[in-house]
């Protein structure tokens, strides 16, 4: 029967339990992700299968600070506006501890001003674009991907061992494609003063009319190509530059096009000998690369893709930052995250405490073909320390506070 | 350029031009007879390329397994067309002008997760067409053999297409129905089968476009939004209902495109003129041109008058009790709920004012607005660049941003309110692309592709709650002031205007001069709405002047119901709050969202809110 007395003591036991500390401290620590799932689903697939994998494996070892972790997802739509809104849902509904994610540049800006905002940390995983750790950065703000600037940089001294004079370049008209542009533009005028920008293609994103500029390219009768273009765009302009012979006796740079999101549906069509940044995953043989791959093997029966590593390696960035830092509060994972070192399946990073880039490398080779697939060959690692500008450069980019 | 290169672009372009045509010409039969705006056309488009992918390898890469998976994938695309058309469009032929649009979003929603299930999320890049893989030299430049085919493909399915209008009754049936349906169905002529086949013959040409495209084109899931605006503008800038203007355009743009690639940077006057930039919005551009120069299109003719149905239910003025009530239900809010109900509350509160002021040019003032994100867009970046880079104020830069969006307005619709049905929104959208690729381009004063960040509120306003009420306190008043409005003279003009023109003239009204006004007056509210959104976000990006926005509006409404008031609202809140929650999960929640969307529009024809009037009415009736 229910009395007064027991009714006293049922909610007494209530009070204590919520008071005490350890049944607390089981509930799960909350990530808030966010992304463009629906929009990039071609990276984006591959990258959620990486973040369950790193969770799974956090969880197994016993999680973090005695607690497991939990990674809540969101769709922003590819959208700035969803994007802040999403953020908002995670940290206040969600009881996220702060944020990471996102893939387009206007998105991680987005999000990166908002934690600045919220005072709240955000490592952006994919965003390429250069703004996020410079010109717009911020304290809260860490990027672990290897920016535009850094690949461009990695494929600059191919570029200049080749002395090719009149340069043509096609980009995807937008951030990313812009700033590609800028940087191999002015790193190799500093190199080689003497190279001549002979033609010029910005397409619209998705809609690349391939063979009017394959056509406008050979016109300007270049001895090289620099290209950032990816997905549906790289594959058409793949296909037509073949066809009409653009890319006979003329060499081609293309950022990305090594990453088997982009690589692996050209087939037997890949561009043999090209330069590239990619991954080459079924070449590595570093233990802790070896260690990722059979794990995902494993457990999804596929082969990583470069989105693999950017999820796995961004929830591990932010185990590392809580174990670090010792506590959820928000300056104290700020404090940790700068200068913070781990290892990735790409080997050792560190978040530079000067911009909040993470120095994760990227492999730089030339495409081949074997048996109707591309893969990637004469390929090498370079590190991302070694493709940042200055100190004093990077000091005068990015605003003091 | 030289001659040769010349000669060669104009190939490129004419290429690109025969699927855009076939594409267009399906979009343009469908519309000429049944009227419904056809948002699915592209997904249609994009089916066929996936289809003739499959097919293709299960036939084998033989020339006989390439065109018989082209044929096949078209036909079943058309099959998709029927389904589409009986299961869900038959059912709302009757239901007010543009609902069926809604419909269409959704399937577009559901096919896309349809084939990001069946095809996988990475591109499918398919075979050259065997036999004609190789390049044909021309002028001492190579070009592909497969593109002269495409060359030679257009004007056959043209003559394809006008022997089968004109020399079969079906065709006739159709020339009938485009001029005046309601005529053809008072003849006897079985309307239900007529739309039927006009949509397959419509979703084949669509699938063979696609399919077509297969040896040019990856199938990825970004291809139903991608030719569906070009569609729409070829089609229109054609004349409606026109197969040969549609043709004509395709040519006109697609040529227009590959000579904007070809000319690439040219410096005239010392300044770098870059023509391959114009490749974002050329097709935009020419749309405009052709319109305000020929209102009806290339070819087209002025549309017959549709004899409505029905005349459009009087609007009914809500009480100031039910307004207060709500006003006062809303302000109670943040007192009980957590802080994020009162962050989507915001957003919901600035689409509703967005919605309302769509509503009100698009419903009570007749005129449709498939653009209307140009003005919330406007009044957003305005809001931002007044205080990042002009330095004024918070509160200045958030009063004078609807002025400055007004200012857009008065301009556009100058040249709006001259054009009427669907060559008048299709003019709004030119608008409305122009200022986006403005936005998008100009990266010293718009930020770019990036946008504009740190456009934070004030102080005193930077609490959630705070800037909850300040919300709901302007976009309340605006729509409040506008459905004042709405019952003025000025708003009974307007709905003269729209109800009869000819009369309306006739008694004296200025009625373009009362239009021209009442794009102003939503442009500016609208330019509210953005500039409130602003400052709830912090970062403005082109995005927000997109056409994804400006169909975000038209769902609002329409999903509301566009014959009463509230029903914007009303709309706003189900949509903002729908995706809130559907988008949680990741995984397909565009099919689900498509698949509530079509459960409202099939259960709910009037919209929620005039279908829930409807009920209450016939709930009233069975008790009287």
């Amino acid at each position: 029967m229910l009395t007064r007395n027991r009714l006293l003591a049922g909610a007494a036991a209530l009070v204590a339990l919520s008071l005490a500390g350890p049944a607390a401290a089981q509930a799960p620590i909350k990530i808030g992700e966010l992304n463009s799932y629906k929009v990039f689903p071609a990276f984006l697939e591959p990258y959620k299968k990486g973040i369950e994998l790193a969770v799974e494996e956090v969880n197994a070892a016993g999680g973090v600070l005695g607690r497991k972790i939990e990674v809540v997802s969101r769709d922003d739509n590819g959208n700035p506006g969803d994007a802040v809104r999403v953020a908002e849902e995670l940290l206040s509904r969600e009881g996220a501890s702060f944020l990471i994610g996102t893939f387009p540049s206007n998105v991680g800006l987005a999000v990166a001003d908002f934690a600045k905002q919220r005072k709240v940390l955000f490592i952006a995983a994919e965003p390429l674009t250069d703004k996020i750790v410079w010109d717009q950065g911020n304290a809260y703000t860490f990027r672990l991907r290897t920016s535009t600037y850094m690949q461009t940089a990695m494929l600059i001294p191919d570029a200049v061992k080749l002395k090719k004079k009149r340069w043509a370049i096609v980009y995807p008209n937008y951030e990313y494609g812009q700033s590609a542009t800028a940087a191999f533009k002015k790193l190799l005028k500093e190199k080689q003063p003497d190279v001549e920008f002979v033609a010029e293609q910005a397409t619209p994103l998705g809609k690349i009319d391939a063979g009017a500029v394959a056509q406008a390219l050979a016109d300007a009768k270049p001895d090289a190509i620099f290209s950032s273009l990816f997905g549906p765009d790289l594959a058409k302009f793949v296909r037509e530059g073949q066809t009409r012979g653009l890319f006979k006796g003329v060499e081609v740079f293309n950022l990305l096009a090594g990453e088997p999101e982009y690589l692996d549906p050209l087939k037997e069509e890949s561009p043999d000998g090209w330069y590239v940044t990619g991954y080459p995953w079924s070449e590595l043989k570093t233990p802790e690369h070896t260690k990722f791959l059979n794990a995902y093997q494993a457990k999804f029966k596929d082969y990583p893709r470069l989105g693999s590593v950017v999820g796995y390696a961004t929830v591990m960035s932010a185990v590392e930052g809580i174990k670090k830092a010792g506590s959820l509060d928000q300056d104290k994972l700020v404090a940790a995250m700068s200068g913070l070192k781990l290892i990735t399946p790409f080997g050792m990073i560190e978040y530079r405490p000067i911009d909040h880039q993470s120095t994760m490398g990227a492999y730089v080779g030339q495409i081949g073909v074997k048996d109707g697939k591309g893969y990637m060959k004469n390929w090498r690692f370079v590190d991302g320390k070694d493709a940042l500008p200055s100190d004093a450069d990077v000091q005068k980019m990015r605003p003091k506070n | 350029m030289t001659l040769a290169s010349i000669i060669i672009q104009l190939l490129n372009g004419l290429a690109a031009a025969a699927s855009l045509f076939l594409v267009s010409a399906g979009l343009s039969l469908i519309f000429g007879v049944t009227r419904i705006v056809n948002f699915a056309h592209g997904s249609l488009y994009m089916l066929g390329l996936y289809g003739a992918y499959s097919l293709i390898q299960f036939f084998g890469r033989t020339p006989l397994g390439f065109w018989g998976a082209v044929v096949l994938a078209a036909l079943a695309v058309g099959l998709v067309g029927i389904l589409i058309e009986v299961l869900v469009l038959r059912r709302i032929y009757r239901a007010p002008e543009l609902f069926q649009l809604l419909a269409t979003f959704a399937v577009v929603l559901v096919i896309k997760d349809i084939a990001l299930f069946t095809w996988g999320a990475e591109d499918l890049v398919g075979p050259r067409a065997p036999g004609l893989s190789m390049a044909v030299e021309i002028m001492g430049r190579r070009i592909p053999a497969y593109d002269l085919v495409l060359i030679a493909i257009g004007p056959v399915v043209l003559g394809a297409l006008w022997l089968l209008l004109t020399r079969t009754r079906w065709g006739a049936l159709v020339r009938a129905a485009t001029q005046d349906r309601e005529m053809v169905g008072a003849l006897g002529v079985d309307q239900a089968r007529l739309f039927t086949s006009v949509f397959f013959v419509g979703s084949v040409l669509a699938g063979l476009g696609g399919a077509l495209q297969i040896p040019r084109e990856p199938a990825n899931l970004e291809l139903d939004l991608a030719i569906i605006a070009d569609a729409f503008v070829i089609t229109v800038v054609g004349g409606l209902g026109s197969i040969g203007g549609a043709f004509l355009a395709a040519i006109v743009i697609g040529v227009a495109k590959a000579f904007c690639v070809g000319i690439g940077s040219v410096t005239w006057f010392g300044f770098e003129v870059s023509f391959s930039k114009l490749t974002l919005v050329v097709e935009f551009l020419i749309m405009a041109l052709v319109l305000v120069v020929r209102p009806y299109g290339l070819l087209g003719k002025p549309q017959a008058a549709q004899r409505a149905a029905e005349p459009a239910p009087r609007l009914q003025v809500p009480s100031w009790t039910f307004a207060l009530v709500w006003l006062a239900l809303l302000a109670l809010v943040p007192l009980a709920a957590d802080r994020y109900t009162t962050i989507l509350l915001t957003d919901i509160v600035c689409f509703a004012l967005f919605a309302v002021s769509l509503h009100f040019i698009m419903g009570p003032a007749g005129m449709v607005s498939f653009g209307h994100a140009a003005y919330f867009g406007i009044g957003a970046y305005a809001a931002g660049l007044l205080l990042k880079r002009f330095g004024l104020p918070m509160e200045a830069a958030l009063l004078l941003a609807p002025l400055i969006a007004g200012l857009f307005a008065i301009v556009y619709g100058w040249f709006c309110v001259r054009l009427s049905g669907v060559y008048l929104a299709m003019l709004t959208l030119a608008f409305a692309q122009i200022s986006w690729s403005v936005v998008f381009q100009w990266d010293s004063m718009t930020g770019g592709s990036n946008g504009v960040f740190g456009v934070w509120p004030s102080a005193w306003l930077s609490d959630k709650t705070a800037y909850y009420y300040l919300a709901l306190v302007l976009c309340g008043a605006g729509i409040l002031f506008l459905w004042r409005v709405l019952f003025s003279p000025f708003g009974y003009a307007l709905r003269a205007g729209r109800d009869s023109p000819l009369r309306a003239e006739a008694i004296g009204i200025d009625l373009r001069g009362f239009q021209w006004a009442a794009f102003a007056l939503v442009g500016a509210l609208a330019g509210l709405a953005g500039a409130v959104y602003a400052f709830s976000k912090g970062s403005i990006s082109p995005s927000s002047i997109s056409i994804a926005q400006s169909t975000d509006g038209l769902i609002m409404v329409l999903l509301g119901g566009v014959e009463t008031l509230t029903g914007p609202v009303v709309g706003a809140a189900i949509f903002t709050w729908l995706r809130d929650v559907v988008a949680r999960n990741t995984e397909f929640w565009r099919a689900v969202m498509g698949g509530v969307i079509l459960l409202i529009v099939l259960l709910f024809p009037q919209g929620l809110v005039g279908g829930l009037k409807a009920l209450v009415v016939r709930w009233r009736e069975q008790r009287a």
